[in-house]
């Protein structure tokens, strides 16, 4: 693309500072940055690395505190920073839209949608309500709303989050604006949504002949939709340059290293990951700040400033870096992880026909009819020493079916088999003992553990409630978890709160480990962590599992993740399981359209791949309290037919599909070989 | 696992080390410990410096101007030396106050926290109670009982406490049933912990922040609630006293010109419900994490 010499945005040495109670974060050292009309910027980096506060400063939306201490914001060639009051208001309000990234609380639950999206229209150019409605309809029907002149009058708790987040974009648009900041606009969102979102950004970016900032954490996003990238890291821009260039062959050490934590470029079964954590900004830094977490660091990065340079090629690839990687990086997509577990032939876990409904609505006396159905049928087996990764789409069921088995909440109907005995058939003392076996691991440990607790106590208090050893026995159990996942001795004496996310999954491990169980049931144990820690994680995860011989039922809305941890993989929709099968063949031969349009969704950290054919699926998860008879993605499918609407079964050898019209025959030689 | 340099350098600081450091950064609320400090001792170590007599009455010395034979703060309508006497009603009003706030507080942190747990038609039941007598006027049931029965200091602290429960009542049940879902307590069902354990380890300790807040609210409310009962003439009986009944005394006396009589005890009661306030304001700084700045 031929873009314009003029940049339309172009931050120099921007630097930002937050005061906070003790003493002030340098949030942003120096920054350099442009975008031209018509292009999209990417701005990866993972939490605390700058990126948020870059685009909060240009908005001027930084936090209390917060506050622009250096540099020159240049919007169309003028300063932002000398603008008086009155114009700046008028520029930033006009002239750039935002998209924050959780549509659920960037709309006021009180306003109608049409009175929201028009507000912006309201203050600056002081629109009649009746023309403000219009606009508020044409604006939304270019966003892909459908049936707009409805949706105006409707409230935001009305919508999904993807149509949501549609609303924030016309929002955005409305005003026309020369400069779209997307700031993670998608992490909210499930992946066929994302992926409907990102295209709507791509096609507004080219009928509006708009400039498009897009901030994200993963990788994936920025590879199929930025023209040029930046990467951030503590602060400073490390690396910049065409999105092409950028995948291709990256520079900078801490580009690299983030390029090999993806679970993608997982070789060999084992995840690179980066040693450490990102350095405290409130502390005077010098030298690279990945020195310390880098492993071709030498002295001189430790000593001296190292400044943004342009690569010596002349395509404007521009890298902070002494040591700058030479030979090209390949992001392929993962070889299939050698078969390792499943050794044993007994299933450890053997789930029947398991059905969970809740009542929906209504309490008391005021009891309106309907179920929802959150899990309908689902059977699977896990043997002892193997990985199920089981996906799917929030609100499909895979968290209850987790909750279920780890015996948090009763089925509806169903059998759960663990080590050969029906949990419902328990008596309350051994159902008590069955929780040694089955544990569970959460997403978010830091709301998983009490804040009022010590490290020492939270450790202890499964083996209190089992009643497992005297307290010496369990200190020493507790010193030998900690150790076990990494973690020091010190970290006994702390509060939850005093520990970073990536720490406290490996707590929360710990905990899962406490009681020696079999089976560990991990709900998104990685969701909230950055690729770098994310690694650190799951290859902690496969250590213990090798030395354990665990089990691990892996629940995950990530393909990549659940494809790098699992041994096999359920797909589930809407409350069924409509595929099971060996990762490597779930993942590279998918068997249901639900799978493969999943599949084609995820967005790719390799900048080559094609986008995939028009697979996606539109429209809305139908709700779980009257769901679509017989297969229940069928008012969805591209191949749906009338014979759709009776139940498929989930039939086939090792990979097992509930479709009428799978994509793919099973191979063969595997049945054969199972 | 790699330790970084901010991970080493941070002493470990307990909990309450930092909530302190929390509280002694809201100034109002060191100024309320003070207040507080101050007027206990000078209602309790007082008397042991400055020796009156408050039992007899001498009416050869009634009505005396401030500084007059030896009376720094005159004396009233019956010759009670006045310093002596607020220290007299300084001890009653603290007494009630405290006693009637931590009766208030636990009968309604225990009253709302099995509300908020058993949940159901239990939660309803004791719910339609606290409502019910919220309906009724407080003051006209003291004034019911405290015409009933002969007020004593332990009587008005019952009576006191009767019926300032409800407010924390409905505080922790709201607590309560927040609580329950916190997914700590689902961890620890995982392991296979029943409710009593919920409740005491995990529900209590993250709840006693909020009541520990409203405790101090509660006892500037019963210091209130003393001093309205005395002004209305239903306080304890001479020759007991409290500042509520001597400003009411006082207010009688207005017209005559014995302002002395009525500021002290006015400005010792603002001061005195004014430290609590201080003070609950610092601690809910403390605990709720949520304001906290970091």
């Amino acid at each position: 693309m031929e873009a314009p010499t003029q940049p339309l945005l172009r931050l120099r040495d921007l630097s930002t500072d937050i005061a906070l109670r003790r003493g002030t974060v340098h949030a942003l050292d120096k920054v350099n940055l442009e975008v031209r009309q018509g292009e999209t910027l990417g701005v990866v980096g993972e939490s605390g690395s700058g990126k948020t506060m870059t685009v909060l400063s240009v908005m001027g939306l930084l936090p209390s505190g917060g506050q622009v201490v250096g540099g020159e914001i240049l919007f169309d060639g003028r300063d932002l920073r000398r603008l008086e009051a009155k114009e700046l208001r008028r520029v930033r309000g006009v002239e750039m839209g935002m998209v924050f990234q959780d549509p659920l609380t960037s709309l006021n639950p009180t306003m109608r949608i049409g009175a929201q999206v028009a507000e912006p229209l309201r203050v600056h150019q002081g629109v009649s309500k009746a023309e403000a409605r219009d606009r508020a309809i044409e604006i939304l029907r270019r966003v892909g709303m459908p049936r707009p002149d409805k949706i105006v009058d409707d409230y935001p708790h009305q919508l999904s989050g993807g149509m949501r987040q549609r609303v924030v974009i016309a929002m955005a648009l409305i005003r026309s604006p020369r400069l779209l900041i997307a700031d993670e606009p998608t992490t909210a969102l499930d992946v066929t949504t994302q992926r409907q979102i990102l295209e709507l950004i791509d096609d507004l970016r080219e009928e509006f002949k708009m400039a498009v900032i897009l901030v994200t954490h993963d990788l994936g996003v920025i590879a199929g939709r930025a023209d040029r990238v930046a990467v951030m890291y503590a602060g400073r821009v490390v690396e910049t340059g065409t999105t092409a260039d950028l995948f291709r062959a990256p520079r900078h050490r801490y580009t690299e290293a983030l390029m090999r934590a993806l679970p993608e470029s997982a070789a060999e079964g084992r995840l690179y990951s980066i040693p450490g954590l990102p350095p405290d900004l409130s502390r005077p830094l010098t030298g690279c700040r990945f020195a310390p977490r880098c492993q071709f660091a030498t002295d001189e990065c430790r000593t001296g400033d190292v400044l943004l340079t342009l690569d010596a090629a002349g395509n404007g690839h521009e890298f902070a870096c002494l040591h700058p990687v030479a030979e090209p990086v390949a992001i392929t997509a993962s070889a299939p992880v050698a078969e390792t577990a499943a050794k044993a032939s007994e299933p450890l876990l053997t789930v029947r026909d398991l059905v969970k409904e809740y009542d929906a609505g209504g309490s008391g006396m005021r009891k309106t009819a309907g179920r929802v159905s959150a899990v309908a049928g689902v059977s699977f087996e896990v043997k002892a020493g193997e990985t199920l990764g089981i996906v799917g789409e929030s609100g499909c069921g895979k968290s209850t079916v987790g909750r279920v088995v780890a015996g948090l909440e009763p089925a509806t109907a169903g059998q759960i088999i663990v080590d050969g005995q029906d949990i419902a058939t328990l008596d309350r003392r051994a159902r008590h003992h069955m929780h040694r076996q089955v544990q569970l691991m959460f997403q978010d440990s830091y709301a998983a553990m009490n804040p009022r607790m010590r490290i020492d106590s939270i450790l202890t208090e499964p083996l209190e409630i089992q009643q497992v050893g005297d307290a010496a026995a369990r200190r020493a159990r507790v010193s030998e978890l900690l150790d076990q996942v990494g973690l020091p001795r010190r970290a006994l004496e702390r509060y939850p709160h005093e520990f970073s996310g990536g720490q406290l999954q490996r707590i929360g491990l710990a905990r899962s480990l406490a009681l020696n169980p079999r089976l560990i049931v991990a709900d998104e144990p990685v969701s909230a962590l950055d690729v770098s820690v994310q690694a650190q994680v799951l290859n902690l995860m496969r250590d213990l599992q090798h030395e354990l011989g665990l089990s691990y039922v892996f629940i995950s809305h990530d393909l990549s993740v659940v494809d790098y941890m699992a041994d096999r993989i359920g797909v589930m929709y809407l409350g069924k399981l409509v595929e099971v099968g060996p990762a490597s063949q779930v993942v590279r031969a998918a068997r249901h359209p639900y799978t493969q349009a999943l599949l084609d969704a995820v967005p790719s950290p390799d900048p080559d791949r094609a986008p995939a054919p028009d697979t996606t699926i539109r429209g809305e998860l139908p709700s779980a309290l009257n769901p679509p008879t017989g297969c229940r993605f069928r008012t969805r499918c591209p191949l749906a037919q009338d014979i759709c609407a009776t139940e498929p079964p989930l039939q086939g050898g090792t990979h097992q599909v509930a479709c009428h019209f799978p994509l793919r025959q099973e191979p063969a030689q595997e049945t054969s070989a199972a | 696992m790699t330790t970084t340099p901010h991970e080493e350098e941070a002493p470990v600081r307990g909990m309450w080390r930092q909530g302190l450091e929390v509280f002694v950064e809201n100034r109002l609320a060191l100024v309320g410990v003070a207040i507080f400090v101050l007027l206990a001792g000078f209602s309790f170590l007082g008397p042991l410096l400055y020796h009156t007599d408050q039992v007899h009455t001498d009416l050869t010395k009634v009505y005396l101007t401030p500084g007059a034979d030896g009376h720094p703060l005159g004396t009233d309508g019956v010759g009670y030396d006045q310093l002596g006497r607020l220290m007299l009603g300084g001890q009653t009003s603290i007494v009630v106050g405290l006693a009637a706030g931590l009766l208030a507080t636990v009968v309604g942190t225990v009253w709302g926290a099995i509300a908020g747990f058993a949940g159901s038609w239990v939660d309803a039941v004791m719910m339609r109670v606290v409502d019910a007598m919220m309906s009724i006027p407080a003051l006209f049931l003291f004034m019911l009982m405290a015409s009933i029965v002969t007020p004593t200091v332990p009587m008005l602290i019952v009576i006191i406490g009767a019926f300032a429960w409800l407010g924390p009542a409905r505080l922790v049940r709201g607590e309560a049933l927040t609580l329950r879902t916190r997914e700590y307590v689902m961890a620890m069902r995982g392991m296979g912990g029943a409710g009593g354990r919920a409740v005491r380890r995990h529900i209590i300790p993250n709840a006693i922040g909020t009541v520990i807040v409203n405790a101090t609210f509660q006892v500037a409310d019963a210091i209130l609630y003393v001093a309205y009962l005395s002004f209305l003439g239903l306080g304890v009986p001479p020759p007991a006293a409290n500042w509520g009944g001597m400003l009411s005394d006082g207010l009688s006396d207005t017209f005559s010109g014995h302002w002395w009589l009525l500021y002290p005890p006015g400005i010792a009661i603002i001061l005195i419900v004014l430290a609590f306030n201080f003070i609950g304001d610092g601690l809910r700084d403390v605990f709720e994490v949520r304001l906290r700045r970091r």
